[in-house]
């Protein structure tokens, strides 16, 4: 794995560190994505108790306000759910969830469409049109609408039950597998421009194999652009996994994950209980916001052809 | 001739999509819950349940089975919904217009609202209005299109009691038999402007960057400068020269994102409680009605294919220099 270390060293000696250093909203939003991230990983010494353990949930503790409101208790600093769960704790433990089902599910994407990407843009022709086509009729059908029926046919097929102890596998899988056209057609333009390099001919010439070549050759030579789009994938995973969770398609209300914690305060918003919703919601919000203007910004500096903004 | 044969290969895919998408929608009936059970339930003796199977034909060979539900499909016949007793065709024939008003409404905001700040956007990148939109932009990508729905709710609805949060209420016109629309009366519209908003939401910034970005890059173009120094006003240019080029790869894309509404439709149904399509397959599911599931998804799966292959036919007769695809180039 020595290309990793070389492509490291340039990468801190490139200018991308530098522009960093003097973008105010990419640190401020570097520092809002890497905090949450941080308070994910730390969830269990971070709150105050177990959301997920029916044990540490006192039902006679439900529906407390925020500590400001009139009945806010200093226990439970954003209020507790209809349940009893202190609110910063199940945050604290969704946003774990959230977190963990957004990254998985783009290694998912990644895995598959860098494979497929590589294989149609290095070959051509027959399996290039193929996947290609496939690609497109896989994006026009969105991505939301294959894992919403995807879905909703797993849980009519297993059963409510069953479907809630799989769940965090079928959104991983179901997200992951619904949104590889996007690497793939990534990866595939960055290979076809490669291809005519010398290099690649050169590493022909050796007689080095196909896999080889693509594997080390041509694939560390299409890293920025893969980096781009990460960033805005997991993203999206996020918000699609918040959707699909909202719509009781996702993560149950005893693991829930954020999508699923704004479901289930919906119900209340009338009653005026508005900080289960809330707190949640502004959580998925800034993390979202915090990794698309991050995405934003490593796009204008690794592509300086595009348009600003 | 190439014109044809492109015609006819998309026309061919367009086949093969929507018969991929019926052996889906029937393995999904072998698989999800016993149509006899769901019939007769659960107290017809074993013997009888077997003649039953077979003269319903369940015994038969997948393949046969399958060739058997799709002449009925071809015929409109999509099965009978459990839960609603009637064909799932009709249920979803009553559901379709109050999405199709929902996606209306949402299409009038986006192009009222895109298209202007688009293009101001792209004339004028530097004023405060283009970098407040563009700032507002990313953050609209950022909140999912429930999150808008419930903030539009909680603020309109329960705080200031304007509009109201959930139905299409009751004064709904019928325009043609069997199909009712909201738009004509102050109640109808009054049920539509949240939702419609909350829709919308989720396509202006897509919208309003695209048309900003296809417009600053006409903008480059050299009939353009021609155009200025030919001393045309800058209306002129602006809105006759350089608008009229943007429309087109608009227009594509829009013509793609209207069939990825009917996703996010499922999502808006659902907090506003909008008798249309998506609120009815959310429903259905938790309902584990098979029937009216699989009709959604072939329905559905129509709609696509049916845009995409007419989007990418205009486009490629609007467009002659676009490459035909899998024409020879």
């Amino acid at each position: 794995m020595n290309w990793i270390a070389t492509r490291m060293t340039a990468f801190l000696g490139s200018d991308v560190l530098y522009r960093f250093r003097r973008d105010p909203v990419a640190m401020a939003a570097f520092a809002v994505m890497a905090a949450f991230v941080l308070a994910a990983m730390l969830a269990p010494w971070l709150s105050s108790m177990n959301p997920h353990d029916p044990a540490q949930i006192d039902i006679m503790n439900s529906e407390i306000p925020p500590v400001w409101q009139a009945g806010g208790e200093g226990a439970f600093p954003l209020g507790t759910d209809i349940q009893g769960r202190d609110m910063l704790s199940a945050i604290l433990y969704g946003l774990r969830i959230s977190i963990i089902i957004g990254v998985f599910a783009v290694m998912v994407q990644m895995t598959l469409g860098v494979v497929i990407g590589l294989v149609s843009g290095y070959m051509g022709g027959k399996v290039d049109a193929f996947f290609m086509r496939l690609a497109d009729i896989q994006l026009a059908m969105s991505t939301l609408m294959l894992a919403i029926v995807a879905l909703a046919v797993f849980k009519a097929a297993f059963g409510a039950d069953l479907y809630e102890d799989l769940a965090i596998v079928m959104l991983i899988l179901v997200i992951g597998f619904a949104e590889w056209p996007q690497y793939a057609r990534t990866i595939r333009a960055s290979v076809l421009a490669e291809k005519k390099k010398e290099y690649v001919d050169a590493a022909r010439v050796i007689g080095l194999s196909a896999p080889v070549i693509m594997a080390r050759h041509i694939l560390p030579n299409t890293l920025s652009p893969l980096l781009v789009i990460s960033t805005v994938q997991v993203a999206n995973a996020i918000i699609n996994e918040a959707a699909l969770s909202f719509l009781g398609l996702g993560m149950p209300v005893t693991m829930p994950s954020l999508g699923s914690l704004i479901s289930a305060g919906f119900e209340y918003i009338l009653s005026g209980a508005w900080w289960i919703t809330t707190f949640p919601s502004i959580a998925l919000i800034s993390l979202i916001l915090a990794i698309n203007l991050l995405g934003d910004w490593l796009r204008d500096v690794l592509n300086p052809r595009l348009f600003k903004g | 001739m190439a014109i044809v044969a492109f015609l006819i290969k998309r026309l061919m895919q367009a086949v093969l999509v929507m018969l991929v998408i019926s052996l889906i929608g029937f393995s999904i009936q072998d698989n999800l819950g016993d149509p006899l059970r769901e019939l007769v339930g659960q107290s017809v003796p074993e013997a009888e349940r077997e003649a039953l199977r077979d003269r319903m034909g369940l015994n038969d060979p997948f393949l046969e089975q399958y060739w058997r539900f799709l002449g009925n499909a071809v015929q409109g016949d999509l099965g009978i919904s459990y839960h609603f007793k009637r064909p799932a065709l009709d249920v979803i024939a009553d559901k379709f217009p109050a999405t199709v008003d929902l996606v209306i409404g949402a299409t009038i905001i986006i192009v009222l609202v895109s298209v202007p700040l688009g293009c101001w956007c792209a004339i004028r990148p530097r004023s405060w209005l283009s970098r407040v939109a563009m700032g507002a932009s990313i953050v609209g990508i950022s909140i999912p299109v429930f999150l808008t729905a419930i903030f539009l709710i909680y603020v309109f609805s329960v705080n200031l009691g304007w509009l109201p949060s959930f139905g299409r209420g009751e004064s709904l016109v019928e325009i043609v038999p069997g199909w009712t629309t909201g738009f004509l009366t102050w109640g109808g519209l009054s049920h539509l402007i949240l939702p419609s908003i909350a829709l919308s939401s989720i396509f202006l910034p897509l919208f309003i960057r695209l048309i900003r970005s296809e417009m600053m890059e006409v903008l480059e173009q050299d009939y353009i400068r021609y155009a200025w120094a030919k001393g045309l006003a800058p209306r002129r240019v602006w809105f006759l020269h350089a608008f009229k080029n943007t429309l087109l790869p608009v227009i594509t894309v829009g013509g793609v994102q209207i069939g990825l509404m009917l996703a996010y439709t499922i999502l808006t149904e659902t907090v506003f409680q909008w008798p249309g399509l998506g609120f009815m397959f959310i429903e259905a599911v938790t309902r584990v009605d098979t029937p009216l599931i699989i009709a959604y998804i072939i329905i559905v799966g129509l709609i696509f294919v049916v845009t995409n292959t007419v989007v990418d036919l205009i486009y490629t007769l609007v467009n002659p220099t676009v490459r035909l695809v899998g024409a020879p180039s």
